[in-house]
């Protein structure tokens, strides 16, 4: 028990600490592998709490697409970002302010809860049954119960790919592209012209 | 020295506020403003995780998979608008995003 206190302590730690840098490190090509840091050790943390599942997911979503996707963009659009930083120092305090009055709101209400609410039911964490996994027991109520809005999930996502692809394609103006009605609709006749060359003229278009 | 739902619960506040307090500082980096975002996203998985695990009830690790899903979702079109407002407009300065309305 003392192990998974220190390796939680450890844990909460770097992912603070690192989603800190995210917001304010310097170079945004460092806040983003601030938050592959910060999203790795949330995983680790998912499976501290046991949800193995999630937490793989977390690592093969969040790590392997959406932050190589961040990165991809930081690096590949040309920005001055020394200008965007202006105003930090500004906002800086109220930020300081705000942030500071609901961390402590929120925190008072997750030690309420956790003490009084429904959750102090079962003050032991969900043990792995015997026999079934974590991903078992997800498949076995996602499947079933939760079909419905699994496919909702997925019509999401395809809506959100086809977004982003049209937002993002360019047509160049003066490419020749291949174009298969065309192609198809082309016949003997409208595909060959007979020309009658007279002597000694040549053929001009 | 245990560790229970509070102390979950504790750090997913704590992320959350540091999203909150990235989106009140970067104001003018939409970048990080979506990072922010993508923060806040996880505080909330972190909560869900947390309950689900402590309530001895697996739904919330399946809300949990709908929320990535959504954020997976956002952050693809976010950026996609970004680069196509930065193709139009040369840079990010988001105080000049009203320039798009019709």
């Amino acid at each position: 028990m003392a192990l998974q206190a220190i390796a939680f302590y450890l844990i909460a730690t770097v992912t603070v600490v690192s989603a800190f840098c995210v917001v304010s490190a310097r170079n945004p090509v460092h806040s983003v592998l601030f938050l592959i840091l910060s999203f790795f050790s949330a995983a680790g943390l998912f499976v501290l709490l046991g949800a193995e599942f999630l937490a793989m997911l977390l690592v093969v979503v969040y790590v392997g697409a959406v932050a190589v996707l961040f990165l991809f963009v930081v690096m590949m659009l040309d920005v001055d970002f020394a200008a965007l930083r202006q105003g930090f120092a500004q906002y800086m305090p109220i930020g300081f302010v705000i942030a500071f009055v609901l961390a402590i709101e929120m925190i008072t209400v997750s030690f309420t809860v956790a003490d009084k609410g429904a959750a102090r039911a079962n003050d032991m964490p969900m043990a792995a049954a015997a026999n079934s996994t974590n991903v078992e027991t997800i498949g076995r109520v996602l499947y079933t119960d939760y079909i419905y809005f699994f496919q909702a999930a997925g019509l999401v996502l395809l809506v959100a790919m086809i977004g982003a692809i049209v937002l993002t394609l360019r047509h160049k103006p003066g490419v020749r592209r291949q174009v298969i009605a065309d192609q198809v609709a082309r016949t003997p006749k409208s595909g060959m012209r007979v020309v009658t060359i007279q002597p000694g003229q040549g053929v001009s278009e | 020295m245990t560790v229970g739902l509070e102390h979950y619960l504790a750090v997913a506040a704590i992320l959350f506020t540091i999203g909150v307090f990235g989106i009140f500082v970067n104001r003018k980096n939409i970048i990080v403003i979506l990072m922010s975002i993508e923060l806040i996203l996880l505080a909330v998985n972190i909560n869900l995780v947390a309950f689900s695990v402590y309530l001895h009830n697996v739904v919330g690790q399946i809300f949990a998979m709908f929320v990535l899903t959504v954020a997976a979702a956002e952050a693809a079109v976010g950026l996609a608008i970004l680069v196509t407002f930065f193709r139009n407009r040369g840079d990010i300065a988001v105080d000049d995003v009203s320039v798009m309305k019709g």
